[in-house]
């Protein structure tokens, strides 16, 4: 079990709320996955800036000194703001293969959350709850977001292995299922060069989704050959830059639940997660069909 | 008229509270205000009550009922009305995956979709959709009718055993197994009970009757011991 939700936001005046809104869900989703959780926010791109979401269990004294060292390291002025142990490092664009590059030389033990121009992904194992406090989620606004409350099933409960994974820039997926051909997948994709460091199932779909897009297909394209090519059971959910997509299995044993007004798309695992979201009394709600790629975008 | 807050009180609360219910109580009229999407909303019923559930409710909604109706005015979760032993369930919107599953008795009536599963192993219950069903519906059903006034999705009845499946609309596909069978006038006369009792606009001789074509291993007297 896990549990997903997701807030597409159409009326901009919603925005402040979307932090808000996504904790609430994700807390109401806290019995399906109690072991650690996970939120991706977009919120507002700075014009030339790109950005990082890194973590550190050495937070206090990493943290101290990371944006000076990546600074003269790279060349360019390098900010940070830290939240609990994660912070969101800035920089100028088209340096973010640099201070990769970077941060493997100087901080060898800080992970990296989320790259993009507009995500940030806050995760660690913990409750939901303790989670998002942790990290101030409900105060975040934003676009659209994802969150995931997970139960381990198929790797340890650690904080890389908590959702959401960061596939691409500004490019996350959660997912509620299990994956029994990843291993014989995780093999092929190191072959083919492409990034996976945890033995954490939905890594492996993730990266499968970022090896479908290097080599030419778009995101829609990328999950319509997951169906054939990922073996098991999944509801995933994707952000995008500028939207969010939702694919089941053809057996589609895994929940999902979809409610749509005038003003946002929602997704929850359950109805439950959903209940608190404004207008949803109204709401066209139904549930996704199985193997069918839905995709909303701004 | 009872009205039970849920949100207030409690979910083992309502369900010991519906539970109490003897076969001659006198408070037989129920309404459950904020479901909000729990699980598990009036389970394991044994009386001749009437609950009316008012919004949407999560898993397992009904499960176990005997006797009782149980009305939920918005969707329900997966596992409605699992296992139903007698009695009525309603659905006003739509139903999630194995909607009546395993049910031995009663009738379940969904006035919108049921997604995937609805009716797996069925044994007994009526189950009347006024919209469409997903795939793998009335997979390995042993006994009781399925009415579909939509379509049906992939594997229709697959390994079915007696169940009878009357759709009216289109059947994307048929399970290993299953067949369309003749309407003869026994099946139109029993369908057009399950249309009235489901309070369904349709006409026995617009639907399809698929049964078992009794083919599969189980069927053949050679394989038995």
């Amino acid at each position: 079990m896990c549990g997903i939700v997701g807030l597409f936001l159409k009326d901009k005046a919603l925005e402040p709320q979307l932090g808000g809104l996504l904790t609430d869900m994700l807390i109401t989703m806290t019995d399906r996955g109690p072991d650690s959780a996970g939120i991706a926010i977009y919120g507002e791109a700075t014009s030339g800036r790109s950005k990082f979401t890194v973590q550190s269990d050495a937070a206090d004294t990493v943290f101290e000194t990371l944006a000076e060292q990546l600074s003269s390291e790279i060349g360019a002025p390098v900010g940070l703001r830290r939240k609990d142990t994660h912070a969101v490092l800035d920089f100028p664009e088209g340096k973010a293969d640099d201070l990769r590059d970077a941060l493997a030389r100087v901080a060898p033990d800080v992970r990296v959350m989320s790259t993009g121009e507009s995500i940030e992904i806050y995760k660690e194992v913990g409750l939901p709850k303790d989670v998002a406090a942790r990290f101030d989620i409900s105060s975040m606004s934003g676009s659209h977001g994802i969150g995931h409350t997970r139960m381990a099933t198929e790797s340890a409960v650690t904080t890389m292995g908590a959702h959401p994974f960061n596939t691409g820039a500004d490019q996350c997926l959660v997912h509620n299922g299990s994956l029994s051909n990843h291993n014989s997948l995780r093999r092929k994709l190191l072959r083919e060069g492409v990034r996976i460091e945890t033995q954490n199932d939905t890594e492996v779909g993730a990266a499968y989704l970022t090896w479908k897009m290097r080599e030419g297909a778009s995101l829609g394209e990328a999950l319509e050959s997951s169906l054939k090519d990922l073996d098991g059971f999944f509801t995933f959910v994707v952000g995008t830059e500028d939207g969010f997509g939702v694919v089941r299995d053809p057996i589609a044993c895994k929940p999902a639940v979809m409610a749509e007004t005038d003003q946002y798309v929602a997704f929850g695992s359950e109805y439950r997660a959903l209940v608190n979201l404004p207008g949803i009394e109204d709401a066209r709600v139904w549930e996704p069909e199985p193997a069918t790629v839905y995709f909303w975008k701004h | 008229m009872q009205t039970f807050d849920l949100a207030a009180e409690g979910l083992r609360t309502l369900n010991s509270t519906l539970h109490a219910q003897a076969e001659q109580t006198n408070q037989t009229a129920w309404d459950v205000i904020n479901p909000r999407g729990s699980h598990a909303i009036a389970v394991g019923l044994d009386a001749p009550i009437e609950v009316h559930v008012k919004g949407s409710t999560g898993y397992y909604c009904a499960g176990m009922n005997k006797q009782a109706t149980v009305h939920v005015h918005g969707s329900a979760g997966p596992g409605v009305a699992e296992n139903m032993m007698s009695g009525t369930v309603i659905v006003e919107g739509d139903a999630s995956q194995y909607a009546g599953a395993t049910g031995r008795g009663g009738t379940l009536v969904i006035k919108g979709n049921a997604s995937s599963r609805c009716g797996i192993s069925m044994k007994g219950i009526d189950i009347i959709v006024h919209g469409n069903i997903g795939h793998m519906s009335a997979f390995m059903a042993q006994s009781g009718n399925l009415v579909v006034c939509g379509d049906a999705g992939d594997a229709l009845g697959d390994s079915l055993y007696e169940a009878r499946l009357f759709v009216r609309g289109s059947v994307k596909s048929l399970g290993a197994d299953c067949i369309e069978k003749e309407m003869r006038p026994e099946h139109l006369e029993i369908l057009a009970n399950l249309l009235e009792r489901g309070g369904c606009d349709a006409r026995p001789e617009e639907f399809k009757r698929y049964g078992s074509a009794r083919e599969l291993y189980n069927f053949k007297p050679d394989n038995a011991y």
